[in-house]
């Protein structure tokens, strides 16, 4: 029984979490910039995705391709990222965040208790995700990839994919349609099946 | 004089004037996914205005740490700062996400295996 207090902030009722929710778990939707990561998110989320910017403070490194200029230090880091209620007691957050290597205090508060991750993928431009599948793979995340299909791009068998990207032959690979919410959605379980499947065979509890 | 009051523009107010100078908060368990959750008991009375302002968004219901920031439009590095404050003055309570060393993962697992299997 809810007594819907009114809130000027958020009118939508729907904005909050159920009353029973307890626990909530994280799962990160990584790529490299244009890929869909919101999209993804935005497909999958049960609210209105949001989104969060940092102000990072970086010396050096190389910046983004739209970015252009050297020598830059702060840059604003978007994160929009969203929510599905999986149960009345457990919330998933879905977290739609760049893959750049300099981003290493995001990249700590993002991984940190987070379950796994789907790295967004397009076949006009694979080279560009190896960057991110190695921030994961430093973090010990394990991840699935899933191949954004975009119209235009070509299309190749899952083999090439596989040696282009370097996958490891546990690692699923898996093509969608990150518009479509269905498409999306077995992407992500694709991921949790994988994750579950390799927490039970290979790690033993502590 | 005074401009109508601001509410979603970024920017107008820097962050490091919201905290006081603080770039840490007074307790370091805020992770994106904690859970937040306001007494409705507290005098709101004395508040700085993001404060007011978050406690008003939090009195409608619970939300997690990073939907806090999404919906104020503040930066994830200065919510925690306020929300470390609001806890210490009783205004809020958290829920943090389950720690990693005890997590049954492999039971979350499963639950959101279930969960999305049923709902997409």
């Amino acid at each position: 029984m809810d007594s819907a207090p009114a809130c000027d902030s958020v009118r939508d009722s729907g904005v909050y979490l159920p009353r029973t929710v307890r626990t909530a778990a994280k799962i990160l939707v990584v790529g490299h910039f244009g890929v869909g990561k919101t999209t993804f998110v935005g497909s999958l989320s049960e609210i209105r995705p949001l989104r969060t910017e940092e102000t990072m403070t970086q010396a050096g490194a190389h910046l983004d391709d739209l970015a252009g200029t050297a020598g830059k230090t702060t840059t604003t880091v978007a994160m929009d990222f969203g929510r599905i209620t999986i149960n009345e007691g457990l919330v998933l957050y879905l977290f739609g965040a760049p893959g750049q290597q300099r981003f290493t205090r995001l990249w700590l508060d993002m991984t940190r208790g987070a379950l796994g991750a789907v790295v967004l993928a397009d076949t006009r431009r694979l080279e560009q995700s190896f960057d991110v599948m190695g921030l994961l793979e430093e973090h010990d995340l394990p991840y699935a990839v899933a191949v954004n299909h975009f119209d235009d791009a070509p299309s190749y068998p899952e083999e090439e994919i596989r040696e282009a990207l370097d996958l490891l032959p546990a690692t699923p690979l898996v093509t969608c349609d990150a518009r479509d919410r269905r498409s999306a959605g077995r992407a992500l379980i694709t991921l949790v099946d994988h994750l579950l499947h390799t927490r039970t065979t290979h790690r033993e509890p502590v | 004089m005074t401009p109508a009051t601001p509410r979603r523009e970024r920017g107008l107010v820097r962050p490091y004037v919201v905290t006081d100078g603080r770039s840490h908060p007074t307790r370091n368990t805020f992770d994106l996914v904690t859970l937040v959750m306001a007494h409705t008991d507290r005098p709101l009375a004395g508040l700085s205005p993001e404060k007011r302002r978050m406690m008003e968004l939090c009195l409608g219901g619970a939300l997690s740490v990073a939907e806090i920031a999404g919906h104020l439009a503040l930066p994830v590095s200065v919510v925690k700062v306020l929300l470390g404050d609001l806890v210490d003055s009783g205004h809020l309570a958290t829920r943090a996400p389950i720690p990693s060393a005890q997590l049954p993962e492999a039971q979350i697992l499963q639950e959101v295996l279930d969960g999305l299997r049923a709902r997409l």
